[in-house]
């Protein structure tokens, strides 16, 4: 299991292919360079934002990559696992496989692309943070496990196929777009913010009440949707003297 | 003569009832009877006289048989394994003192460890839960004096905690509840008919791993707005009658356990508990308190928080800083993911309570016990070192489920030449600073406790 922490455009800008194998990890307590781990070929470009890393093989064990990233590019030609653009503020990610849990999170700006699916937290907040995801565009080309999107204030979440539970939660704003089905719980204690459904809900939150039929077009797909305002349990800020409720927008069963 | 010692603590619950009483034997060996506890508690106690204890550690033999060796080989063996693993995992702690604890932290930080406790396997998502919204909670001496509106969520003390409900929560009488009983109104909410239900005046038998969204229909209740027919199988009137009862409380006491933790959502359905709390205030008073497992469990929790930040799932093997997600650096999921390459069972029994395929990816690893009787995780183990029973005969600080701590007392002496957990964690952590060749640094709480001897290591 290596921390390869350093894997990211800013670390590696500047630096020849040998100064790049140096750089550090860790595994468990033991300091590591990615050296150890590693075939480098190639050297890093001036600035972070010349900077593209392509990784070839199996990054299952392989944690943080691209995490804190400002610019460039990174791209992993298979798995990669949790804390992937962790944190990340601008770049690209292009992850070819699939992504283990923590992807995304807290990540304030920048394009994170996963072909394969996602497990748990996906563009959440760190452990007792109540700033989530502020910026940024998380795409998912498969399905992803639970809490997506949980204290999210800003950004875009996109999930192409089935979601399990807690979409949304404790959110106060940004954007999250499910392809497929969830489970339930979605937008649970959330405060402001959308949610698109192109699926169907198998448990609906009690909070949520319909309003209103809608056209709408997101992510390239118009639809007919049902327009849910909540969480009616939770607290709501008044804007121009309305209360601001979140809003849920639930595919129309034609 | 025998000897009727007064005021001693239980080392078996979360209620750490403070109230027993134990006969001794003239030589302070062998406990006699022991009064005023649980069945459980009663047996633990009992659980000190019996012959077969462990008395020197066991080392697994290549033939796979156990085999006694002194102490300093078990010590050195402890000492040079977690040194040479590369992400060492220190579980357990629900079952030993405060001053054990904190005793452990040192080795963790020189092994470049992971700590953590029960809680991981418990009541953890309420920690997420109160990192995220806090946590409005009170004594159990408020909820015993003031509740007169009783919820158990996911709970069954009756089982679980056989004393609490008459010593805190339903039966006694307190200074604002003269009544007992009669005065409180106890609703709980179960999938099942539990013992705790059928003494229940409302049972809300929900569908199974819906509390969440239960909880959102009470408070959405409670906000005025309608809501559906049915919300995880209880019906709409049910749900009104329920929050009238808690908004029209005096004082209203939400006691939740496991059935929140750990179904579906975990530390969302205390979140939503914890909101429903706050919002119950706009009303009345109400407080929510955690049904802690172990007599000691709330301990780790308050140690650790003060000396490393967090209350459990700490990963100290970057040397620098502690880490803490739990999911990424709790215990079965580093379990399950092989990432641990050391595992160290402390008071509590992994091989019992761990997912079948965590216990295997630990076992292919070192595999160390320390507990002061057999269990499953001892049987499986690589190496068991016995120590002493906290509360039974070895005295330490406990915290209560309402983190209230308390000094419990040791009843009988220690079997003789068996350490506590605190001194065998000091020879251990000598033992590694005489390996890599530092000095021990010894700082303590308590004034007692070991200091540094130079100034200089300061």
């Amino acid at each position: 299991m290596f921390e390869g922490y350093s894997i990211t455009p800013d670390a590696f800008a500047g630096k020849n292919a040998a100064q790049i194998a140096a750089l550090p990890g860790h595994e468990g307590k033991i300091h590591v360079t990615i050296g150890d781990f590693f075939e480098v070929s190639g050297n890093g470009g001036e600035t972070a934002a010349d900077t593209d890393i392509v990784i070839t093989g199996d990054c299952t064990r392989v944690k943080y990559i691209g995490a804190r990233m400002t610019a460039g590019t990174v791209t992993v030609n298979g798995n990669a696992d949790m804390y992937v653009g962790g944190w990340m503020k601008g770049g690209k990610i292009h992850i070819k496989g699939n992504m283990d849990s923590f992807c995304g999170i807290q990540m304030e700006g920048g394009e994170l692309l996963c072909d394969g699916d996602a497990k748990n937290h996906v563009g959440c907040a760190y452990r007792g943070d109540w700033r989530g995801m502020k910026g940024g565009t998380i795409r998912v080309k498969g399905s992803a496990g639970n809490d997506i999107g949980t204290f999210m204030l800003g950004g875009t979440i996109i999930i192409e196929k089935d979601a399990f539970i807690h979409v949304s939660t404790h959110a106060e704003g940004g954007t999250v777009v499910i392809k497929g089905d969830v489970e339930g719980r979605v937008g649970g204690q959330m405060v402001k913010g959308d949610m698109y459904v192109l699926g169907k809900i198998k448990f609906m939150m009690p909070g949520y009440k319909k309003v209103d039929t809608v056209e709408k077009e997101i992510d390239g797909v118009k639809a007919t949707f049902d327009h849910y305002i909540g969480d009616l349990g939770e607290r709501h800020p008044k804007s121009k003297g309305q209360v601001v409720y979140a809003n849920l927008y639930l595919k129309a069963v034609a | 003569m025998p000897k009727l010692i007064k005021g001693v603590g239980c080392p078996y619950c979360g209620s750490s009832c403070d109230d027993i009483e134990v006969l001794v034997s003239d030589d302070e060996t062998k406990i006699l009877e022991v009064h005023n506890a649980c069945i459980i508690g009663t047996n633990l106690f009992h659980h000190a006289n019996d012959p077969t204890r462990p008395r020197l550690p066991r080392k697994r033999q290549p033939d796979g048989s156990m085999k006694e060796i002194p102490y300093n080989e078990a010590i050195d063996f402890m000492a040079k394994t977690m040194l040479a693993a590369k992400k060492p995992l220190i579980y357990g702690f629900g079952s030993t003192n405060c001053e054990g604890m904190s005793a452990v932290a040192r080795i963790a930080e020189k092994s470049g460890a992971v700590l953590d406790n029960c809680a991981t396997i418990c009541h953890g998502p309420s920690f997420l839960a109160i990192f995220d919204n806090g946590y409005p909670s009170c004594t159990l001496g408020e909820a015993k004096n003031r509740a007169d509106v009783v919820v158990f969520w996911g709970c069954n003390p009756m089982h679980a905690h056989p004393r609490h409900t008459s010593r805190y929560s339903i039966f006694p009488r307190g200074y604002f509840t003269p009544k007992g009983q009669m005065q409180r109104t106890v609703l709980s909410i179960d999938p099942r008919e539990t013992d705790t239900a059928k003494l229940a005046d409302v049972h809300l038998m929900l569908d199974q791993g819906h509390d969440y969204e239960l909880f959102d229909a009470f408070r959405t209740v409670l906000k005025g707005f309608d809501i559906p027919d049915f919300v995880a199988g209880i019906p709409k009137e049910t749900i009104k009658k329920s929050v009238e009862i808690m908004k029209n409380a005096k004082f209203c006491m939400i006691f939740f356990g496991m059935g929140c933790t750990h179904t579906d959502g975990r530390n969302h359905n205390i979140d939503a508990a914890i909101s429903l709390t706050r919002d119950l205030n706009d009303h009345t008073k109400c407080s929510i308190m955690a049904m802690r497992g172990h007599y000691n469990i709330a301990g780790p929790g308050q140690v650790w928080a003060w000396q490393f930040g967090f209350p459990y799932c700490i990963d100290l093997s970057k040397g620098t800083h502690a880490h803490m997600n739990p999911g990424e650096t709790s215990s079965v999921d580093l379990a399950m993911r092989d990432e641990v390459d050391c595992f160290v069972n402390v008071g509590a029994d992994a091989g019992a309570h761990f997912p079948i395929q965590a216990v295997q990816h630990l076992k292919k690893h070192p595999f160390i016990t320390i507990d002061p009787n057999f269990n499953m995780a001892s049987e499986i183990s690589d190496l068991h070192i016995p120590v002493r029973i906290a509360g039974v005969d070895e005295p330490g600080v406990v915290y209560r489920m309402d983190n209230v701590p308390i000094q419990f007392r040791s009843v009988i002496k220690g079997l003789p030449g068996v350490p506590s957990d605190e001194e065998l964690f000091n020879m251990v952590y000598e033992r590694m600073c005489e390996l890599t060749k530092t000095e021990p640094i010894w700082l303590a709480a308590k004034e007692d406790r070991r200091y540094p001897e130079s100034e200089a290591v300061i």
